[in-house]
């Protein structure tokens, strides 16, 4: 039997068609980018060898586009962090604490999760529209005119309001991996707290969130993560305007390889992506676990 | 039946998490509301003032000029097609890596699942112009299949984690007493294996579903010829066609949705599922 299972041939068969198409569409294409990042290239000439002057430009052209274009994934991912999450864990904790209609809160809370973030980016356009959208009639109905801005327009106004449905699509997903952490936790430890006399809030402090803290650091960590390499949200409603607003990293890099041509330079930008994300995981289980003495 | 409400301590908190949770159903729900209201009605009702209420008339109108003018079925075609080549190809393949991952003896097998399950961390950024250019050399942008390909291969790191972690979970006695009575390797993989992983196979394919048929960036940046347009960037250029009739727009929308809503309406868990057991359990 053992034979059966050390064929080299059927473990061929069976491993190389998934191996093939992830190597080729993944693997391959990070050494390649890796690669064109090293080079000055437009695409069509023969790209020139050019070191790392690719990933200096970065931080040292002209108008610091790119730096700029961080500062803002970075306020996404402030946003993120310390205005989502705290949401999603009190709803999960509400929630999970057993209240009526605990099934049909966690249903809709993650409807926006599941629809195509192009619905969602063309929906909420229209929300900010400044004659008809939501935003604005409310606003006109409370006699507040001089508030309404040309909400996505405005380089006042338009990083913000992306932002806001970013972080408004997002709620329920974290909510959901909080609530079945917290789910998971036994009844026990709450009955010995009630009877120890702490409060339901005490109680969701001193029990529930220390115990919650492994998909705490999970839902940290993707909150980072996906701030700094959201692309879709900002592509459809603002594509990085007004006068640049609203620029991400990835809005940038996409407008530096396909409008301007610049392919060493946008690889180089995607590279930086790519280590960026990583190294921030790497910082968030350095924190998570630092602080489990506490 | 008793109704007696007190104004106890506890019946006043709980009132107003109730309230708390209510308010964020609204904020969360309520958008998607107001996009189906306005998909029914025309710009001469929105413009003099009627945004928010229910429509006048309920214009049917402005889906079929979605659908046909605005050509959100073919979109929804080429997206069926796209999404469902990328599920099953993924599935299959995916399944049989697994297997040999999962049930099978070979020195890299650890080494394969971590290289398969660094897949899910990697952006897809880095590999958006690596397979631009492949694509072209080899004729293949601008075709359904430079969509087809990386959707696969992006679908699988999902679908090996979720199966090999399934496959560690159930008995080996079945397989084990079907290789004594010289059962092949093959033959014990379609016969015993895959009646069992169904479950395993339908969360990951709820999955790739979402994945697939919601993808935008390679989708714009692979695919010109609008008769080759998936429905995220189909939908993008419809509302730049009607940009001011906010109608057919929503209309579009709405279709581009009803598919992913009626799979969660008929199985969110497996689609709530589907999309944290990455998390849970990485």
């Amino acid at each position: 039997m053992d034979k059966v299972l050390r064929d080299k041939k059927a473990i061929c068969v069976f491993v190389l068609p998934a191996f093939v198409f992830f190597f080729a569409m993944v693997i391959l294409p990070i050494f390649m980018s890796g690669y064109y990042s090293l080079l000055d290239w437009n695409g069509m000439s023969k790209g020139v060898f050019i070191w790392f002057d690719n990933y200096i430009n970065l931080f040292t052209s002209y108008n610091n586009a790119f730096a700029k274009s961080i500062g803002n994934s970075l306020v996404l991912a402030g946003l993120s962090v310390f205005i989502q999450l705290p949401i999603s864990l009190t709803l999960a904790l509400i929630l999970a604490r057993g209240i009526k209609g605990e099934k049909f809160f966690r249903t809709v809370y993650f409807v926006p999760v599941i629809i195509s973030t192009v619905v969602i980016g063309q929906l909420w356009s229209k929300l900010y529209h400044y004659d008809y959208g939501i935003v604005s009639s409310f606003l006109r109905m409370l006699g507040l005119d001089h508030l309404v801005l040309d909400w996505l327009g405005d380089t006042r106004s338009a990083l913000i309001c992306v932002f806001i449905v970013i972080v408004w699509q997002y709620i329920g997903y974290h909510m959901l991996l909080m609530y079945s952490s917290a789910k998971s936790i036994p009844d026990e430890l709450y009955e010995a707290a009630k009877i120890d006399g702490a409060s339901e809030l005490r109680a969701a402090f001193k029990i529930t969130i220390p115990l919650m803290k492994p998909i705490l650091n999970v839902c940290v960590t993707y909150a980072i993560v996906g701030s700094l390499k959201t692309f879709d949200l900002i592509y459809v409603l603002t594509g990085g305007g007004p006068l640049k607003s609203t620029e991400v990293p990835s809005t940038l890099m996409y407008t530096t390889i396909f409008f301007k041509n610049q392919f060493g330079y946008g690889s180089a930008m995607a590279i930086f992506i790519v280590i960026e994300c990583l190294l921030l995981t790497v910082v968030v289980q350095k924190i998570f676990k630092s602080e489990s003495y506490l | 039946m008793k109704l007696s409400f007190k104004f106890t301590k506890r019946n006043v908190i709980v009132g107003i998490l109730m309230l708390f949770l209510i308010v964020f159903a609204i904020i969360q729900i309520y958008p998607l509301i107001w996009l189906v209201l306005f998909s029914f009605k025309n710009n001469a009702e929105i413009y003099n003032g009627n945004i928010m209420g229910l429509p006048e008339k309920f214009l049917w109108s402005n889906y079929q000029k979605a659908l046909t003018d605005g050509k959100v079925w073919l979109y929804t075609l080429n997206s069926a097609l796209v999404t469902g080549v990328a599920i099953i190809v993924s599935g299959v393949v995916g399944v049989m890596a697994s297997y040999a991952i999962a049930r099978m003896k070979w020195k890299l097998s650890n080494v394969t699942m971590i290289v398969f399950l660094l897949g899910i961390m990697i952006p897809i950024h880095s590999a958006l112009l690596p397979i631009y250019k492949m694509l072209e050399k080899f004729h293949l942008r601008d075709t359904p299949i430079a969509l087809i390909l990386p959707y696969i291969a992006y679908a699988l790191p999902m679908c090996i984690f979720v199966c090999v972690g399934f496959l560690k979970s159930i008995p080996k006695e079945m397989e084990e007493s079907a290789f004594l009575d010289g059962c092949s390797i093959y033959r014990s993989f379609l016969s015993i294996i895959l009646p069992l992983i169904k479950p395993a196979v339908a969360t990951v394919s709820i999955f790739t579903y979402l994945q697939a048929w919601n993808e935008l960036m390679f989708a714009t940046t692979f695919i010109d010829s609008t008769k080759y347009k998936t429905l995220p960037v189909g939908i993008m250029s419809m509302s730049g066609q009607y940009s001011t009739e906010w109608g057919p727009i929503g209309a579009g929308l709405v279709i581009a949705t009803i598919p992913t809503i009626l799979i969660y309406i008929f199985m969110s868990n497996q689609v709530q599922a589907s999309l944290t057991n990455g998390a849970v359990k990485g």
